[in-house]
């Protein structure tokens, strides 16, 4: 079987990518291939390097309160290139209240600070592509 | 059952004369305020002049800003320290498309000096001294304030503050770099050199630690880069034809307050000595002032929990202590539902109150370095400091830190003990209260009131900018940038035509633009492994 494949990206302009790169270790040490493309991606990067690398699952990080801002630009970015089955995650410092409003624009979920990143592995291997 | 600290150096059930032996005490401690400086960078400590309350802040547009600071300082706060946005940080303008949803959000928006002008409104800054967390635009800042002094008739050789400017730990840390780290390296030392003419007060690098520490180093780790980082940036200053007397006493340094207490502190008094012996054996450095590693100390955010996130006043108590036990200059205490979002006022108040109660209340600060001579802490000084020889003398056989960081190996190093850390904390071995432990019933408590970023900021922000722009002499702008252009065309220091440029109203931008079509940016390497 083909193993699941994970984009993680630092959407924004924001440097702290300590998370983001511990969850990766975790997806890899499950099996899983992980991209990441460094700090200060675009949108638009996330969204072309999701297609040409063919990933199952995209994994947002956002730590300075812009996700309302660039979190739908990738989303609709995705619908457009036809990827709108990507599983796509956010991880980070969310307002609380704007978690229905990330759910319905297609989030699958959202993991705050503190979660155990065998929870996001296991979330991915119950309900990813691969599943 | 095996005991060790956070850092994993092992620890034993008792300390006895053997770890500590009496005759040490002159060659390893010594007087406070005399070499090496285990005790303290002065003589008398906290009883001449209590520690700087430092407390950090900054967001949305000056305005909000400078009522902030005006309220922080009503309330007894002795320093400012601000924070700007990232856009800011990273040489943009608030209405450039990339800093869209960022401006004015995990800090002030920075445009032009008109924004300079404001967040020091009715702030004399002749008696104030400002901590700016500021690096690779740095020059750009540091003129604005300059410009703002003179405004207010306070020439620069009597401003004080610090400019952070510490760009090489925003390669294995943080992450706020624009250019390649040679012109990085440059500009951070054009700043060194221009106050060293012109603003001898000014502390012109805040060589920090606690950024290394909130990516996930150890406290070994993050003493031994940030010594490293400290010895690039004097090699470099040295190799322009600096004099080390000349630059180093200007030279500050910030290390994170973990969780550990008494490893903490032994890793403050080990970073003194250590600092002490560096400057004096491989820099010769003939001046007791270039050898005081004066430190401002920070809460290490990643060390709140946002469960049960009252428990944070609690942590937050013991970073402040761990400070002023470990005889830091300035501390900075983190609000407890940073978790969340930016701190609220009234975290925000009750951080410092937090300093003051320890300060005023508790007779920690009464007596200089009360834990000498503890068999446990001075053991524990001693091996932190053999530990972070250990990984100086690797990075120097790589050939320095530049290029150990360019290698990826101290991003790698950083990363392994970032997963140590998460592994133990998995296993339950390392114990966070209210997270993996004692987890009451509802998952989550959110703070009742959290701060909001007022959502117009932005456009306010955009509407100032151009009127800002509508109202300068474009002519004058672009003469400065010109001339910035051919001083870095010129390799000359760059400052004298930035500090021009700021006083044409030329924005942030603007100046950055110059620099990045000279230099390029920077798309560092992904280290994940």
């Amino acid at each position: 079987m083909k193993p699941t494949r994970v984009l993680l990206a630092k959407v924004g302009l924001d440097g702290h990518d300590r998370g983001l790169k511990l969850v990766a270790h975790y997806l890899m040490d499950a099996g899983m291939e992980v991209i990441y493309l460094g700090l200060r991606s675009t949108p638009e990067q996330v969204v072309s390097a999701a297609l040409d690398e063919d990933v199952d699952v995209v994994g947002l990080s956002f730590l300075a309160g812009d996700h309302m801002v660039l979190a739908p630009r990738v989303l609709e970015g995705l619908k457009r290139k036809q990827l709108g089955d990507v599983m796509v995650l956010v991880g980070g410092i969310v307002h609380k209240r704007d978690i229905p409003a990330l759910e319905r624009m297609g989030v699958r979920r959202i993991f705050l600070p503190g979660t155990p990143p065998g929870e996001i592995v296991k979330f991915i291997q119950g309900k990813g592509a691969a599943a | 059952m095996t005991f060790t600290t956070d850092s994993g150096i092992p620890v034993k059930a008792v300390y006895t004369p053997e770890d500590f032996p009496e005759r040490d005490y002159e060659a390893k401690l010594g007087a406070p305020g005399a070499y090496p400086y285990t005790r303290g960078v002065y003589p008398t400590m906290y009883r001449g002049q209590l520690w700087t309350m430092r407390q950090y802040a900054g967001f949305g547009t000056a305005g909000e800003t400078n009522r902030r600071f005006r309220y922080l300082l009503g309330e007894g706060s002795t320093g400012l320290s601000i924070a700007f946005d990232l856009p800011t940080q990273l040489g943009l303008d608030s209405d450039a498309a990339a800093a869209e949803g960022a401006v004015g959000r995990v800090g002030v928006a920075v445009d032009s000096l008109a924004d300079m002008e404001t967040i020091f409104e009715g702030i004399p800054l002749e008696k104030v001294s400002t901590s700016m967390t500021i690096n690779a635009t740095a020059p750009v800042l540091l003129a604005m304030v300059l410009a703002v002094g003179e405004r207010q008739g306070v020439p620069a050789a009597k401003l004080s503050g610090t400019t952070q400017n510490d760009i090489l730990k925003e390669f294995i840390a943080r992450g706020t770099y624009i250019f390649p780290p040679q012109p990085s390296l440059k500009l951070a030392l054009d700043i060194v050199e221009y106050c060293q003419k012109n603003v001898p007060r000014w502390n012109t690098m805040n060589i920090a630690g606690y950024h290394i520490r909130e990516a996930g180093a150890d406290a070994v780790q993050e003493l031994a880069f940030t010594l490293a980082n400290a010895i690039a940036y004097i090699e470099a200053a040295r190799a322009r034809g600096l004099a080390v007397d000349e630059f180093a006493p200007r030279l500050s340094y910030s290390l994170g307050c973990f969780r550990d207490l008494f490893e903490e502190v032994a890793k403050y008094r080990a970073a003194r000595r250590l600092f002490a012996r560096i400057m004096k054996e491989r820099f010769q450095a003939q001046d007791p002032k270039s050898l005081l590693f004066r430190t401002f100390s920070g809460s290490c955010g990643s060390t709140l929990a946002a469960q049960q996130p009252l428990n944070n006043i609690v942590r937050v108590t013991l970073h402040a202590l761990m400070g002023v036990l470990g005889g830091h200059q300035a501390i900075h205490t983190a609000c407890w539902d940073e978790g969340f979002a930016l701190p609220s006022q009234d975290a925000a108040t009750l951080a410092l109150r937090t300093q003051q109660i320890l300060a005023y209340e508790s007779g920690v600060a009464s007596t200089v370095d009360p834990l000498a001579g503890s068999y446990y802490v001075e053991s524990l000084t001693d091996e932190i400091e053999r530990r972070a020889e250990a990984y100086l003398a690797k990075i120097d056989a790589m050939g320095g830190m530049l290029a150990a960081i360019e290698s990826g190996y101290i991003a790698r190093e950083i990363q392994a003990a970032s997963v140590r850390y998460q592994r133990a904390v998995d296993s339950g071995e390392k114990v966070i209260v209210g997270l993996n432990k004692f987890q009451s019933g509802e998952a989550e408590q959110s703070p009742a009131e959290l701060f909001e970023i007022d959502p117009e900021v932005e456009a306010r922000q955009k509407r100032s900018l151009a009127e800002v722009k509508r109202r300068r002499s474009p002519d004058k702008v672009n003469q400065a940038l010109n001339q910035l252009q051919g001083a870095i065309a010129a390799n000359e220091n760059v400052m004298p035509a930035v500090l021009d440029a700021v006083k044409a109203y030329a924005t942030v931008g603007e100046i950055c633009g110059v620099m990045r079509s000279r230099w390029g940016e920077y798309r560092a390497p992904a280290h994940l492994r």
